[in-house]
């Protein structure tokens, strides 16, 4: 505690004290329609943030910008330092940094759950096989998946494969986890069992960005709740706060609507 | 009756299933047999009646002294046989040619280097809007019959120019068939592998590809079947295949009229029982991949 541990810079210039995901002013467009029409928030180690808001808001644009599935038109984002719209992109380092899951679960049907999981450890970042065989056995107990391992993505319930994907992504040890309504597909009962698996990620401080429309999970593993409308962050605060006295009419009447 | 009904409702308590859940599964198997049974009789009919063609005209033509065109046909028989099989081999080989090549061509038509597509485009759309007989000609009249490469002569007879005048037009069909199962794939497989850091290359290899397969399949057996028949065609620029073989025989039969019916008959039903089997397993494919779709 007496003296501070040497601050460690990465390659970026950054150091763990810093946010770890910050984007300052983003905006961007579809042809003519502006799906994000400015927006900044920092995210912090092991910090969990959901992000709500009414369908089209541009949740999902805004996430899938922070690993560069889609450009943005101006402002900047950074992930420890790295400036994701920098046309020399490094994007294989930035992507085993940032995972993501999606609302289809978008599983490789052709392959089964474990090779699911070894597949991108193995061939992107050419690790060994065994080591790698390993680990995608320990993330399938993780997930509670046991015994699952050879069977295919068709022969699974939504919320298996959903924690199928979820195991899929960890393989690549990211640094922070982007989870994109992954609920929003799957049977009531099979909810829970993946908000447990994301809890316990966030438990174990994993940095998380959650699109949710699960207000009650929202509340309990939320650091910083976001609103969004019209690609605009309208509102945002620690969720006690937030949900109990939001200030602004849309959230009101969008908190009306859900709750 | 009703007492009878209703013990035997007592021993097997749900006669008609009361789940409306499980209607779609049995309507679903019942339209799957329907097909296939009919199928199997007009395969049926259709081989009798062309066997019927054959001997009603072989039997009630041939003339006092003559041998009739049952007999004509199995003097012949091992030859028109190696005739046919010549068919196959060069539907088998261009075929192969053309799905190799037709691979990377639809895979140049889907390529993001837009000069590359746009090329790949512009030769499988030519190729494919060509009609096959001037694709043989073409092929026919514009290779060489011989290439020398450092001194040594590579023959290339016309069978082989045949082979790949067939080629052509398979590989734009191959092209056409390899983007629209590429295109046919969800996007959330491309994204997935993308935010996994997956390079194009390997995405393309690794998991679009892969899954392509199984709907390619159906389309490229589709495919085979209309090159078999083509090769006929092969007789027009020249080369002995089983078409040639059968005017052959009819002359050196003496050119009897009432021959024709039958040797021709015998080339269709060879063809018909090599390419309908065919036909009829691409068709149980087709609905077996509907129904996992
Ligand atoms: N690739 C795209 N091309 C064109 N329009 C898009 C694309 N992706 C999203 N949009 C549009 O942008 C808007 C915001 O979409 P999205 O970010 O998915 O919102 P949300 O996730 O909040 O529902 C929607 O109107 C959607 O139709
Ligand atoms: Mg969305």
């Amino acid at each position: 505690m007496a003296a501070a541990a040497p601050v460690t810079q990465n390659e970026f210039g950054w150091t763990p004290d810093q946010p770890l995901i910050r984007l300052v002013d983003v905006h961007k467009s579809f042809g003519s329609l502006q799906v994000l029409r400015g927006v900044s928030l920092d995210v912090r180690k092991g910090e969990v943030i959901c992000i709500i808001g009414p369908s089209g808001s541009g949740k999902s644009t805004l996430i899938r910008c922070i690993n560069a599935l889609v450009p943005i038109d101006s402002g900047t984002i950074r992930v420890e330092g790295q400036e994701v719209n920098d046309p020399d992109l490094d994007k294989l380092a930035l992507r085993r940094k940032v995972g993501m899951v999606f609302q289809q679960y978008n599983l490789f049907p052709h392959r089964t759950a474990l090779q699911n999981v070894m597949m991108a450890p193995i061939n992107v970042l050419k690790q060994n096989r065994k080591e790698v065989e390993v680990r995608a056995r320990a993330l399938m107990a993780k997930v509670r998946l046991q015994g699952k391992e050879d069977a295919y993505p068709g022969q699974l319930s939504g919320g298996q494969q959903q924690r199928v994907a979820i195991a899929r992504s960890l393989a690549m040890r990211p640094d922070v986890m982007l989870f994109d309504e992954v609920t929003a597909a799957l049977d009531p009962e099979t909810v829970k069992e993946v908000l447990v698996t994301i809890r316990e990620l966030a438990e174990e401080g994993m940095t998380c960005i959650l699109v949710t429309h699960e207000m009650g999970f929202a509340r309990e593993v939320a650091d910083h709740v976001y609103f969004t409308d019209k690609g605009l962050i309208v509102e945002h605060g620690p969720p006690a706060e937030f949900f109990a006295n939001p200030k602004d009419e849309r959230t009101k009447a969008f908190l009306g609507q859900v709750l | 009756m009703t007492s009878h009904m209703s013990s035997l409702s007592a021993v097997n308590p749900a006669p008609a299933n009361p789940m409306p859940v499980l209607l779609p599964f049995q309507l679903g198997a019942r339209q799957r047999r329907f097909p296939t049974w009919r199928a199997t009789l007009l395969h049926g009919c259709g081989i009798v009646g062309l066997g019927l063609v054959i001997a009603g005209t072989a039997h009630a033509q041939s003339g006092p002294g003559q041998l009739s065109a049952i007999g004509v046909i199995i003097k012949w028989f091992p030859l028109l046989m190696s005739g046919f099989l010549f068919n196959v081999l060069i539907s088998l080989l261009s075929m192969a040619l053309g799905t190799v090549a037709g691979l990377g061509l639809g895979l140049g038509a889907i390529s993001h280097n837009t000069l590359l597509r746009q090329v790949a485009w512009g030769i499988t759309q030519f190729f494919r809007n060509a009609p096959w007989l001037v694709l043989l000609f073409f092929a026919m009249f514009m290779i060489p019959f011989q290439f020398t490469i450092f001194g040594t002569t590579i023959p290339f007879p016309d069978w082989v120019k045949a082979v790949i005048g067939f080629a052509l037009p398979v590989m734009a069909n191959m092209s056409e068939i390899v983007r629209g199962a590429v295109k046919s794939l969800p996007s959330g497989q491309w994204e997935a592998a993308e935010s996994l850091a997956f390079s194009r290359r390997q995405t393309m290899w690794m998991i679009i590809l892969p899954q392509c397969v199984k709907r390619m399949i159906p389309p490229w057996m589709n495919l085979y079947t209309l090159v078999a028949m083509a090769t006929v065609q092969a007789s027009i620029v020249g080369v002995t295949e089983m078409l040639t073989l059968i005017a052959q025989v009819h002359a050196a039969e003496g050119g009897r009229p009432d021959l024709l019916a039958p040797l021709y008959g015998f080339a269709m039903l060879c063809f018909f029982i090599y390419c309908y089997p065919i036909e009829l397993w691409t068709r149980r494919l087709e609905r077996r991949f509907h129904l996992h779709q």
